[in-house]
């Protein structure tokens, strides 16, 4: 036992953190992408963003584990119940307050965040619960990695490829990034902002569930399973620069790296707080997000 | 400019309220009437800088820092309270001016400043989870009992003692609220929160007058933890530190009225009555409850009464009182991001 056996155990598990950081990457760019559509293009923070996810887990968790229904037929239908509630939190919460200053509607939704998890603390207990569904283990060498990790990467890819052919592509995608754009020259261009914003919601919960279709393979659902990974999607969001897709994408690895990088040295928590304190001296150095270019 | 009359009527509240527990010592109410008061402290410490529109979801990180470090500092190295609080106040106040400078010095404002301090919040919630061997985790923490001079401890086995402490930190905190109010500080920070180029150009001094109303709350918060930490005897980062208790205090503020100095004072009142209300009433399967009612009153509020419930019943009462300010109009006014 040299240093050099020390080296090469060492170097092995660096390079397997590093590469559970790329796969963790994929999920957080993933949920970051939702959150900044919806403020690219309505100009508000869903609080509650990591709520809805919850809720998806639930509903995967029940139509897959209760009522047996296989698992690629529920994650559709998951999909497009969170769409329909991203729909109605902007209908019934976001619309009354457009007027109103940014601050209330981003308080608003932090109300929906509280009627969230308690509903699921009501509804279905604190218990923690999961699909029961054990992916194997992919051997590559002396590392290892969770084969429902690699699947959650690909798939949130593929999602983001979907939406980013869908904005390029369709006359609806076309309207939503002009009116992120400029929000007052669309609707005299003949553009109802109204249905645009009420898609775009849309979009961005159907965002939120693919990611609770992909979550909940990895992790057990709880009432508070949002506050684990709401709080960081924030901060990716924030560091990319609130609206800015690019930016967010590149955070997203940034932070899945730290923490996946802290966790190895230490424990996952003090992961999270390097990742904290890296975004806390970024605000410092580029307060208007990691690509902003200097004033 | 308090009038004779106003003055009358605090005098008699007053002493209504200190007289209160040697005539009814129902011990469960007076309990409840601690936690009201403890809390009611905290969160006019909040409002103190939410009404200028600078709303923190960090608060949380400074009321977990003055809880733990006050008992930290008991149980490891014996220190009392009474030099612990100060130290934890200074704690939570060292961190408030290291995360609000920058803050304040870049223009980071909105959503940014919203999200910057929502991390803060979480960082101390995450330390205090990580740093397990000392603080004993998610699962909580208790100061050791002490088994010698009960004043230099901190710590009083009657509720009677507590409340009359509570009453005393909670009226601290409504003098020092007027004591703001009444300053040129208040004039400044409205002139910032309305506009701060302009402001910056009719020669307030925006970074500084923004810090000092940020360490003043955050050093008030800080003590809001430690004293609930010595009443309670029991902290887990869940009660007195994260997000949750951050949003907390925003809901009771807005819910009471942010703009009016016993605002929260009331948003205390209705949140705590209406959860034991609740508990009792559905007995252990209340759990959730509480907190989906505040979540629906708080979207509600945030709709159609932004001005909070007190704020807007004195409205109703005076109606010419004077001109509404152009930011109370609003339950909480920004400057816009980028502009």
């Amino acid at each position: 036992m040299g240093m050099q056996a020390f080296l090469d155990i060492f170097d092995i598990y660096l390079l397997e953190a590093v590469i559970n950081g790329i796969l963790l990457g994929g999920v957080l760019a993933l949920l970051a992408l939702g959150l900044n559509l919806i403020f690219g293009v309505i100009d508000v923070t869903w609080i509650c963003y990591a709520e809805l996810v919850m809720i998806g887990m639930y509903a995967m968790y029940f139509m897959v584990q209760y009522y047996g229904i296989s698992y690629f037929v529920a994650a559709p239908l998951t999909i497009l119940l969170v769409a329909v509630l991203g729909a109605a939190l902007h209908y019934l919460v976001i619309a009354p307050l457009l007027t109103a200053p940014p601050i209330n509607q981003l308080l608003a939704t932090g109300g929906v965040l509280f009627v969230l998890q308690s509903f699921a603390t009501v509804a279905f207990g604190i218990d923690f619960r999961n699909l029961g569904i054990r992916l194997p283990v992919l051997a590559f060498g002396d590392m290892n990695f969770s084969y429902a990790r690699l699947l959650s990467f690909l798939a949130a890819l593929v999602g983001m490829v979907a939406v980013y052919l869908f904005m390029t592509r369709t006359f609806t995608g076309t309207a939503i990034r002009a009116i992120s754009q400029d929000r007052q020259i669309m609707a005299l261009m003949g553009v109802d902002t109204r249905r645009i914003y009420l898609i775009t919601s849309a979009l961005g919960g159907a965002l939120a569930g693919l990611a609770a279709c992909l979550l909940v393979l990895q992790y057990d659902v709880h009432p508070f399973v949002g506050l684990s990974f709401g709080p960081i999607t924030f901060l990716i969001c924030v560091l990319g620069g609130l609206g800015n897709f690019i930016g967010g994408f590149i955070a997203a690895f940034v932070f899945a790296e730290i923490i996946s990088l802290g966790g190895l040295f230490s424990d996952l928590e003090w992961g999270y707080v390097l990742a904290f304190a890296f975004f806390i001296v970024m605000m410092f150095i580029r307060p208007a997000g990691l690509l902003a270019r200097r004033r | 400019m308090m009038g004779q009359g106003r003055l009358a009527a605090w005098g008699i509240g007053l002493a209504a309220l200190v007289a209160l527990p040697f005539v009814y010592r129902d011990p469960y109410h007076l309990h409840i009437l601690v936690l009201i008061l403890i809390w009611s402290f905290a969160y006019t410490s909040w409002s103190m800088m939410g009404r200028f529109g600078l709303v923190s979801l960090g608060h949380g990180g400074f009321m977990g820092i003055g809880a733990y470090v006050t008992a930290l500092l008991w149980n490891h190295l014996g220190w009392s309270p009474w030099i612990g609080i100060p130290v934890g106040m200074v704690a939570a106040g060292a961190l408030a001016l290291i995360v609000g400078y920058p803050c304040f010095r870049f223009r980071i404002t909105g959503h940014y400043f919203v999200l910057v301090t929502l991390a803060l919040s979480g960082i101390v919630l995450q330390v205090i989870t990580a740093t397990r061997d000392y603080t004993g985790g998610s699962l909580g923490y208790t100061p050791n009992r002490t088994s010698g001079n009960k004043l230099l401890a901190l710590q009083f086995d009657d509720k009677i003692t507590w409340y009359l402490i509570a009453l005393g930190v909670w009226l601290f905190g409504i003098v020092v609220w007027h004591w703001v109010d009444r300053s040129m500080a208040r004039y400044a920070l409205e002139a910032i929160s309305e506009d701060e180029d302009a402001a910056a150009a009719a020669g307030v001094d925006v970074t500084a007058e923004k810090l000092k109303i940020t360490l003043l709350s955050a050093v008030m918060t800080a003590l809001a933890g430690a004293i609930y930490c010595q009443y309670q005897m029991f902290i887990t980062p869940d009660t007195v530190s994260g997000i949750a208790v951050s949003l907390q205090m925003v809901f009771a503020a807005i819910v009471g009225g942010l703009f009016v100095s016993l605002g929260p004072t009331f948003g205390a009142v209705i949140t705590i009555l209406l959860a034991e209300t609740l508990r009792i009433g559905f007995g252990t399967k209340a759990v959730g409850w509480d907190n989906l009612v505040y979540g629906v009153l708080l979207v509600l509020f945030i709709i159609f009464l932004p001005k909070g419930i007190l704020g807007s019943v004195l409205d109703r009462l005076k109606p010419q009182r004077k001109v509404p300010r152009a930011h109370e109009q609003e339950a909480v006014q920004i400057a816009r991001p980028g502009t």
